[in-house]
This record gives C-alpha cells, structure tokens and sequence, in this order.
C-alpha cells in the first residue's frame, strides 16, 4: 500500500510517497526526507504535552511535557494516564509526574513553576 | 512616583525589554494586568519555542520562565495584577495613569515608556461571518487559555475557521482531550501555519484541511448547532453549490492578531495601517520622543525568540536615551514595502542615531519557492539577498549596512520571484 506524507525535515516539505511493505521512498528531493519517510512508516515518535490537575491558587492545571518523543500510537493512552494525576503545590520544572513511560526511558515532567 | 522607565507589559518582550534597560542608576517599573509574568507563553503549552534564542527546544511556559529567571534578582519595580489605562506626555514627562485593588486609580511618571502590551485576538466582527449568533463561537487563543489554565474545554464537536498556528496547535489540543474536531478551513488556497503543525496537528489525527474555503453560513439558537462551508473564487467570493455542512457545538476562529495600543490613544503616536502597531525608527523609538514599542505590541511575530531579540534591542534603545539623552532626530528618512512585500519594519531610519547596521523585518505577500530580495534607496540598487521558500507566514530579516546608506532617499524593499 501506498501511503502519501510531507516532509517536516526542512522548510522545502517534499510531499513524499512511501511503499508501506518495501519501505519505498519517493518524492523526496534529499536522502533524510527518506529516512523521515521509513521512521514515520515503521515507528513514528512524538513528544507530548498536556496538563495535569494542580491544587494551585494561580491557575487549575499545569502544565507537562514528555521528556523526549515517545511512539504515537501511545498518546491517546498517555493522555488517560494524565487524567488521574492530582498535583499538589508548591509544583516546579522538572518535576517527575510519571518515570519511564511504556518502558521508552522517557519521563512525563512539569514544564511550569507554581509555588502557591 | 517618578521613574526613569515605565515598561506596560510583562510578557516575552517586556521581560527582555526589563532586562536589556536595566542599569543600577535607572529607576524602572514594570507593570503587568495578570497575576505574575510571562504573557501569552503561560498557555502555550506546546513545544517549539527557544530554538533560535535558547539553541533548544522549549514549552511556552520553559520559555517564559528563562526571561523572567534573568530579571528577577533586578532592583526594579513590578506591579502585577495592575491595568494601564491611560498615558500622556506633558513638557518631556510621560505620566502613566494605572489601576489596582491596592492603590485604586493611581499616576506614575517617567522620562521614557516601553509598550510591550502584546496583541489581541479577532473576533468574528472583525472579519462580518454570516449567520445565526449563537454562543459557541470563541478566537482560538481564548479557548487555549481555558483549556490549559482554567481546566474547561469548551465544546465537544469543533470546527476551526483559519490555518494560523494557533488554530492548528489548538486543533491537536482538542482532539487530545476528548473532542472531535471535524476540519480546519482556510480562506487563501495555502496554509498560514508552519508544515511541521499541519503534519503534526492535522494529518496525525486526521482532521481535514479545506483550503480556499470559508464559512457561509451559522446556525444555532442558544449555543451553536452547525456550519456551512464554501469553496471560494480568487476573488474570495464563495462559489454557489460547494456547500458543506458540519453539525458542531463550537467555531474557534484563527484569523489574525492585532497589537493591543489601543488603550494609549491620547499618545496620538503614528500607526502603521499594515502592522496596525506603531511607526517606529531603528532604535524603536515611536514618533513620540521617548516612548518605545516592541514585540507583538509593535508587529504580530510568528516566532517569539524574535520578540525576545527585537525587545533587547528597544530595552537597550531607551536605556540610551534617557542615559545620554539622545534627541530624536527630525528628518528621518523612510523605509518603504514595494512589491510583493507587506510590511518593513522599522519604517523610519534616524542617522544620528548611533549604529553601524539597520535589521530589516518583513513579510511577503506571496509564497516564493526561488527569489530575491531587492533594497532601493532612490534608483540605486543598495542591496540585494538571495532567498529561498519564502511565504508570508514566516517573517523574513535582511541587515543593512549604514555605509550602504548615502543619501536621504526613501529606502524601498521588494522581493521579486525567479521560480
């Protein structure tokens, strides 16, 4: 099966085409808008943000980040996992909210500082 | 209270703008409407930011805290959860009229004023969308700042009128919590948003991009019910029988950003009809001596990291004029878009001013796979820059050398496309 895309590698954003069973780039005018093609193909990442419940006075969520890309079929499930955090202040950058999510090494952390 | 320096904002820019101005001998203030700094960035809880300034990828609110990181050992004064409400300059000296639960309607003075008050969303007045009047129907921005502040979202089933950014981020945002976010439709027949958010935003989760389309009609009694879309002709005018029809709860419009000066219109400072900010010389300097513009305040940016640099810039402009009491100049020469081009900034050039090279920002109004930017002053060619994916969403910057600059004529820029 065919399946069409456009290259977010560079500002050019060559509309590639790629060949879901032999891997097969085309439309690309670069050698990376290929192995962009194969990753989004094969195992295609995100980096995630969100909010969480915070008990603050300055506002009601706060907001988070994962700490580097994680796969994207997994979103939808991280964001379910995000529903039952309650946080309590004070809460500051950094802050692990979930450790190592779906085994990728990665962090869920809160990307605000909110001290009352 | 007499100060030296009264920044009004609190933002990405005024922070920067704080931290440039800054010197132990200035008496600065600077106010800000919400309850602490940061501005805008606070709900952009998206990542992207930093990457030209900071050499990383940050959050919004990772971005802001940096800024306000690098001031708040200062000793400067900020006043948060106060309103500006009025200034006015008499005999060299600004007084700015300001409002808070603490002190009431209260006067400040000072010898120089930054605005750095950011920008506003467009309504649907703004841009006459037919139909019923139903509630429902919010700017992007403000359904962001709901969703990720406050904790509400504001409707179930979604369209989205305007490929801005912000519609796009707030398209993902959406779908992530929970709503169905039907299409996105865009007047002009490319995308005003970055392609990285179309991919990242649109395509991800599926949700449909009807360029050279508009809505045609509203429908609703009390709380939205549904919209008719409709393809356009290149004069914008709706085609008859290209209908769509979606039933949705909830219109977010992304259709542009107007800088917020409205509420200093006893200033009587020159505005530009195409940035609808202020007319500003290379040191940031308004047609007011004395009071400086910067940030979304001055032109809408599409990268903050350029607020932040632009807004050092002004910080350290007004910082010298109220040290070495520099005067502004009365012949200034200008600084003119010609074709294909929306708006330079600045406008004005002041050769007394010290500097060695002027940077040029500016828009095209066409995208430009291949082309050129020309720099006239008169009939000579001063300088011309090679440029490549041009669009009008992204802003372009060119410097120009002061020795490039022999005459008093107008300086024009234009781009000219070769494929």
């Amino acid at each position: 099966m065919k399946k069409e895309m456009i290259c977010i590698v560079c500002p050019v954003g060559c509309h590639l085409s790629i060949d879901t069973d032999s891997l097969e780039v085309s439309g690309n005018k670069c050698p990376r808008g290929e192995k962009y093609a194969r990753i989004e193909i094969t195992n295609p990442t995100r980096v995630v943000t969100s909010t969480v419940k915070v008990n603050s006075v300055l506002q009601r969520r706060v907001s988070i980040k994962t700490t580097d890309a994680i796969p994207k079929e997994k979103i939808f499930e991280l964001m379910a996992m995000l529903d039952s955090i309650d946080l309590k202040v004070p809460v500051k950058i950094g802050d692990v909210v979930l450790e190592n999510v779906f085994d990728t090494g990665e962090n869920v952390v809160v990307t605000m500082t909110l001290d009352e | 209270m007499n100060y030296d320096l009264i920044i009004i904002g609190g933002g990405a820019a005024g922070v920067a703008a704080l931290k440039s101005a800054y010197d132990p001998n200035l008496k600065i203030l600077l106010v800000e409407r919400e309850n602490r700094l940061g501005g805008i960035l606070k709900q952009c809880i998206h990542n992207g930011f930093g990457v030209h300034h900071y050499k990383e990828e940050l959050t919004g609110p990772e971005y802001a805290v940096r800024g306000i990181d690098a001031i708040k050992t200062l000793d400067v004064d900020i006043l948060t959860d106060t309103t500006v409400i009025d200034v006015e300059k008499t005999n060299g000296t600004f007084t700015v009229r300001m409002s808070n639960t603490t002190d009431g309607d209260h006067l400040r003075t000072s010898k120089a004023v930054i605005l750095s008050s950011g920008c506003y969303e467009r309504t649907r007045g703004a841009i006459q969308l037919p139909g019923d009047r139903p509630s429902g129907i919010m700017p992007a921005g403000s359904a962001q700042r709901y969703l990720n502040m406050e904790g509400y979202l504001v409707g179930k089933k979604i369209f989205i009128l305007g490929s801005g950014d912000i519609g796009l981020i707030m398209a993902r945002r959406m779908t992530l919590e929970g709503a169905k976010v039907l299409g996105v439709a865009e007047i002009m027949p490319y995308s005003n948003g970055l392609t990285r958010n179309i991919v990242q935003c649109l395509h991800d989760f599926d949700i449909p991009l009807y360029l050279s389309h508009t809505i045609s009609d509203i429908r609703g009694k009390s709380r939205l019910e549904g919209i008719t879309i409709s393809e356009v002709d290149e004069t914008f005018q709706t085609i008859e029988g290209t209908e769509k029809h979606f039933d949705v709860d909830t219109l977010l419009l992304s259709v542009g950003l107007i800088p917020d000066i409205n509420m200093f219109e006893s200033l009587s400072f020159e505005t530009s009809r195409k940035t609808n900010g202020a007319i500003v010389d290379q040191t940031y300097q308004t047609s007011v001596e004395g009071l400086f513009a910067c940030g979304n305040a001055l032109h809408v940016h599409d990268l903050v990291d350029f607020v932040t640099e632009e807004s050092e810039k002004a910080g350290k402009s007004a910082k010298a004029f109220i040290m070495e009491n520099h005067k502004k100049n009365k012949k200034l020469i200008d600084i003119e878009a010609s074709d294909n081009i929306g708006y330079v900034l600045p406008q004005k050039l002041d050769m007394d001013q010290p500097f060695d090279e002027v940077e040029l920002s500016f828009r095209a109004t066409m995208k430009g796979d291949k082309g050129v930017f020309v720099i006239h002053q008169g009939d000579q060619e001063i300088l011309t820059k090679k440029a490549r994916f041009v669009m009008p969403a992204e802003m372009e910057k060119i410097s120009l050398k002061k020795d490039l600059i022999d005459t008093t004529e107008p300086i024009t820029i234009r781009f000219e496309v070769t494929q």
